[in-house]
């Protein structure tokens, strides 16, 4: 690993301030994906900021009935808090699905967020990447292709954003509460991270020198019917080829509100809203449910080796919703699909 | 393919910063090291402590071989940073023991003969204190999902999975 600097951050203010007197400096929480690219030689900064022992790890209930998260909450103690599990199993189920519980204990709200949009060859540093070196062009359009977009991909990048917890938050309409030397703001999650455009450098919408310090959940949290769904090449401790995040509020027998987010497939997680209207009013049956797939993938667009995901994506849809529907979401230790 | 730019110093080197003191407590015993910013846990464990049990496989936090437990909680030393758990309890498989007597956890894959070759071991036996500790697998299914973090590339999983649940009814 590249040699740097290192210091702690004593309060959010130090934070935004100590970032923004350094050209190169980043912020370390769990360090699970930034100390792996800087043994890898992909990110080398040249001051890591310890955030790790900031005051963000409450997780309060909010006046409308929503749950503010401290940006530094482990991911394994927000999969298992009782409100989230109460409250907002999709998340807690997504969670559980990603990395491995070493890594989940380690890995901050924030900083799962804040993990690289990627592929092998952004790791690969002798292979060009735009996202690594913006110019260099991009391996993965000519190479192997099983993991990548198949949605909202331009030439310059077609690399996925590996969240799953991300999934859900942007079909609940999370909110990402950030500081900086402009001050704090709030932005909603559905623009906290870019498509690749001819910019894949930037991952997100992120302001230099910010911190996240909190992610906020509305009241509204789909307990009843949700379900998310992983689909990859191993049982477990695997990035996804295709995940779905689904969420229904059913009344009277019909659908009053969908939600419908999908994770694997794109630089961003990846929520339709023409998909969701699509099932407002419906009956909840496959009818309906294959309508909204087709709109989820009305522009999908595969490549060579990932053009399987495409139907795969429209399948897992559609078995999601029915899951979500019938009240059986998919047991994140369950491997055979409900 | 070769690099298409050869990648440009983002500034000047950076000096060599100060080896920085830490304390922690492991196995126990509360030690201080100097350790550089860039030394992670599980470099400091075996070759600053001597405390070569953790084991150094993939050094990328994907096969669980250097798992420990940092203040109750398993974690991976190999992305761990030594100086960011300055104050922390650490407990490694040298730790597991007491008085003689071998931790259940340990006692149960000898008794199902859970591993092969052994180098994932360590960070199995763990690994598993810590899944033991968060009490949320009771089924072998949930043990299998949960030590998904942890590799045996002898495929010793059954006798594992065996030896986590007679831990379960031990403990």
């Amino acid at each position: 690993m590249i040699n740097f600097q290192y210091s702690r951050a004593t309060d959010v203010a130090d934070a935004v301030q100590q970032i923004a007197a350094s050209t190169s400096a980043k912020f370390i929480a769990g360090g699970t994906n930034l100390i792996d690219l800087m043994k890898d030689d992909v990110e080398r900064p040249t001051r890591l900021i310890d955030i790790s022992r900031l005051p963000l790890k409450q997780v309060q209930q909010t006046a409308d009935g929503g749950l503010h998260i401290g940006a530094l909450v482990p991911n394994s103690d927000l999969a298992y808090h009782p409100l989230i599990e109460q409250h907002y199993p999709l998340v807690s189920s997504a969670i559980r699905a990603g990395a491995s519980q070493q890594l989940r204990n380690m890995a901050s709200t924030g900083g799962n967020l804040l993990q690289r949009t990627r592929c092998a060859y952004f790791y690969d540093t002798a292979t060009p990447c735009n996202k690594r070196e913006p110019g260099s062009g991009c391996s993965a359009l000519t190479g192997a292709q099983r993991m990548h977009a198949i949605l909202g991909a331009s030439e310059a990048c077609i690399a996925v954003h590996p969240s799953d917890l991300c999934v859900t938050l942007v079909a609940l309409d999370a909110k990402v509460h950030v500081a900086g030397p402009a001050g704090a703001r709030v932005i909603p999650f559905q623009d906290f991270h870019r498509l690749p455009g001819n910019t894949p450098h930037l991952d997100t919408n992120l302001h230099p020198h910010e911190i996240i310090t909190a992610i906020e959940l509305p009241a509204q949290g789909f307990a009843k019917n949700y379900s998310y769904l992983k689909i990859r090449d191993r049982l477990s401790y695997a990035f996804a080829l295709v995940s779905v995040a689904a969420a229904l509020e059913l009344e009277g027998g019909k659908i009053k509100q969908a939600r419908l987010a999908l994770g694997g497939v794109a630089h961003k997680p990846w929520r339709v809203h023409a998909a969701e209207a699509a099932l407002q009013g419906q009956v909840p049956d496959g009818t309906a449910f294959a309508r909204a797939a087709d709109l989820v993938l009305k522009d999908a667009k595969g490549y060579p080796h990932n053009m399987f995901k495409i139907d795969l994506a429209r399948r897992a849809t559609i078995r999601t919703l029915t899951q979500a529907a019938k009240g059986t979401p998919q047991p994140p230790s369950n491997k055979k699909i409900m | 393919m070769a690099r298409a730019t050869a990648r440009e110093p983002v500034q000047d080197p950076i000096p060599i910063p100060e080896k920085i003191s830490i304390q922690i407590t492991v196995n126990g015993k509360a030690t201080e090291l100097k350790v550089a910013p860039w030394t992670t846990l599980l470099d400091a464990l075996r070759d600053r402590l001597d405390l070569t049990g953790t084991k150094k496989g993939c050094d990328h936090g994907q096969c669980g071989a250097c798992t420990v437990l940092v203040d109750g909680r398993r974690i991976v030393s190999c992305l761990t940073l030594a100086v960011m758990k300055d104050g922390a309890q650490i407990v490694t498989v040298e730790g597991l023991a007491k008085d003689g007597e071998l931790h259940p956890v340990q006692q149960a894959f000898i008794d199902h003969d859970a591993f092969q070759c052994g180098y994932c071991t360590p960070g199995q036996i763990c690994s598993a204190v810590g899944l033991l500790a968060e009490g949320k697998a009771k089924s072998a299914d949930e043990i299998r999902e949960l030590m998904s973090g942890n590799i045996c590339r002898c495929g010793a999983y059954p006798n594992i999975v065996a030896a986590i649940q007679q831990a379960m009814g031990r403990s």
